[in-house]
């Protein structure tokens, strides 16, 4: 496929439910290499709906999607391709397997136009790849979560579709299968050779396992980037919220000099690189593992801008990290190491100096309703 | 006791019930998972035989397949012959009554099957009725044998609509419930009472055999 103009996924559909939310989608998706597109959102923000209107599970109101020079749906001439003829591997949240078909079974399912030799040779090649050989013979009922996810990943690239959809993958499993299924299904993506596009709700899946990212809230695509883009530099305040960047403080620019802007946050003073926003009313946002921690008696000198004397409030546990919120005039948290905080014997009511980059603080322009208590936009665990 | 009576039965049953499994399935399909709203609509009107006399039902049918009728007009010219009082207008009669105990069953069952299974086989590349063949029909096969026993129980038992639409005609429309009721009206109970007792044990005995197969299957239709 060596085409002058990138072969692409063009979405642009509105799609409003009787009684329900307008939903309204439209961005492009690069499907050339087998990149993972995530399609990040709160629940009910309409992420779901727009992937099956891509997949044409669901009829838009209105618009059109295009694979390439595939029209799949143009409301405006008519055109329609049934689900069946867009050549999608498609994975539900709950993997809908065939209750009453074994392994084999499901991933032959979609083969019916191959021979039978051919059928059995496709489906050996495939359930060898997902390592599922010797459960060939097993009904899905026998299997664990994370085997019924590679049957459904098999049994939906079987047909060698060409582009791959999977709808809150791993919200089937429990909470540790579904952590070390992350990294697995990642490399398993990128082993497809097919593009994927992959909806969740959980920002360590939206991390774990995507390229690029788009993030839905209210039913729009307020942003679209990089993992890291999106994580590091939330478009809106909305965005910041949804993907969680853990401090995310009410400030005002009082000063602006080199590039840089001193915001005062609850009387006390940061500096960060300045967005060139014209509001002067902004929300600092930075992310619990930029911030540094340093005794409060040490002298180091360093490059940092930042140095916020701050008291330890409480220090919980998180995975292998210590999250550590602190009050220093207003509350935030760090997270540090289990081997730091011995050495550092941090306890709550320790005085201690957080440490932070300008370039970690990314400002974003507060929303002018104003209403909204910073402490508020604090994200909890998801969902 | 009246035995062309009760073969006639037989057959207007048995045939009652092939043609409600085949106009009765892709009707239910659609009810189960249309999202028209007039919907509701051809629900009640199928739903209509288990709430209306059959009286009312007979009349409405003679109605609508007697000679001056269209239907019965088109009929006369393809066989010279006319609906009512034919066996042919009383298997129309049948099959308009026992409407919703095909129906319903089938429709409650497609209903239950999980709607991510079917778009599942659609994303596979399969269409609609390849999706009902290898996906949906396999999982409600209870339902569409519930649906199969109690067309066929039910047009043995019926009596108003074949008085109505076919009146008594030895070997062309007396049924075994009509026959019953000649027997009662001759103050021959003994007749009366052999057949009654036949059909009642007819009746019970399909009943009790589906209920049989249908336990001792029950396990893996209710978990699909």
């Amino acid at each position: 496929m060596v085409d002058a103009v990138a072969v692409q996924l063009d979405v642009a559909v509105r799609r409003q439910f009787r009684g329900g939310p307008l939903i309204t989608g439209s961005f492009e998706m690069p499907v050339e290499r087998p990149q993972v597109t995530v399609l990040f959102g709160p629940s009910g923000s309409g992420k779901t709906t727009l992937l099956r209107c891509v997949a044409g599970l669901e009829r838009p109101d209105d618009g059109r999607v295009a694979y390439g020079d595939d029209v799949w749906s143009d409301t405006a001439t008519g055109q329609w391709v049934p689900p069946q003829r867009r050549r999608i591997g498609f994975l539900d949240q709950d993997y809908a397997l065939f209750p009453r078909r074994t392994v084999t079974g499901n991933v032959a399912f979609g083969l019916r136009r191959l021979s039978a030799q051919q059928q059995r040779s496709r489906v050996a090649e495939l359930l060898e790849r997902f390592g599922l050989t010797d459960l060939a013979a097993r009904r899905p009922g026998q299997l664990s979560g994370g085997q019924r996810q590679r049957v459904a990943l098999a049994r939906a690239l079987a047909p060698n579709p060409r582009l791959l959809m999977l709808d809150e993958p791993l919200s089937a499993l429990d909470a540790p299968t579904r952590r070390s299924l992350r990294t697995e299904l990642r490399s398993l993506l990128m082993r497809t050779g097919v593009p994927s596009l992959l909806v969740t709700h959980d920002r360590a899946e939206a991390l774990a396992l995507g390229d690029r990212m788009m993030v839905v809230i209210d039913g729009r695509i307020v942003q679209t980037g990089s993992v890291e883009q999106v994580f590091g530099r939330p478009a809106n305040q909305k965005v910041a919220a949804a993907v969680g960047v853990e401090n995310v403080l009410s400030g005002r620019i009082t000063e602006r000099r080199d590039g840089l802007a001193a915001i005062d946050v609850g009387g006390c003073r940061l500096v960060a690189v300045d967005s060139g926003t014209e509001d002067s009313d902004v929300l600092a946002c930075f992310r619990a593992e930029e911030v540094l921690l340093r005794l409060a008696d040490s002298q180091v000198g360093e490059s940092a801008r930042n140095h916020l004397p701050a008291t330890v409030i409480d220090l919980a546990r998180d995975g292998p990290l210590f999250r550590v919120s602190l009050d220093c005039g207003f509350q935030m948290s760090a997270l540090v190491t289990v081997p730091a905080r011995d050495e550092m014997s941090l306890r709550p009511g320790s005085q201690v100096v957080a440490v932070l980059k300008a370039p970690s603080i990314h400002l974003v322009p507060r929303p002018t309703e104003g209403r909204r208590d910073p402490a508020a936009l604090a994200p909890g665990s998801p969902d | 006791m009246d035995w062309q009576a009760i073969a006639l039965t037989l057959r207007l049953a048995a045939m009652t019930t092939v043609i409600l499994l085949l106009v009765g399935t892709p009707l239910a399909y659609w009810l189960a998972f249309s999202r028209r709203r007039w919907k509701v609509a051809v629900e009640a009107i199928v739903a209509l035989p288990l709430v209306l006399p059959p009286t009312v039902l007979g009349f409405y049918t003679l109605l609508a397949i007697g000679p001056r009728s269209p239907v019965g007009r088109g009929y006369e010219a393809l066989t010279g012959g006319i609906l009512p009082f034919s066996f042919e207008g009383l298997l129309i009669g049948s099959v308009l009554f026992s409407l919703p105990f095909a129906v319903q069953p089938m429709m409650v069952a497609f209903g239950a099957v999980d709607r991510r299974l079917i778009e599942a086989s659609w994303m596979l590349g399969e269409g609609r009725l390849s999706t009902f063949f290898r996906t949906v029909a396999p999982m409600s096969r209870s339902g569409v044998f519930i649906a199969a026993v109690l067309a066929f129980a039910h047009t043995l038992g019926e009596f108003g609509v074949v008085l109505m639409l076919g009146g008594n005609i030895a070997g062309e429309t007396r049924t075994v419930s009509v026959s019953i009721y000649d027997s009662v009206q001759a103050l021959d109970y003994q007749t009366a009472g052999r057949t009654s007792l036949l059909l009642l044990a007819v009746s019970f005995t399909v009943l009790v055999l589906t209920y049989t197969f249908k336990q001792r299957s029950g396990a893996p239709w209710l978990m699909q």
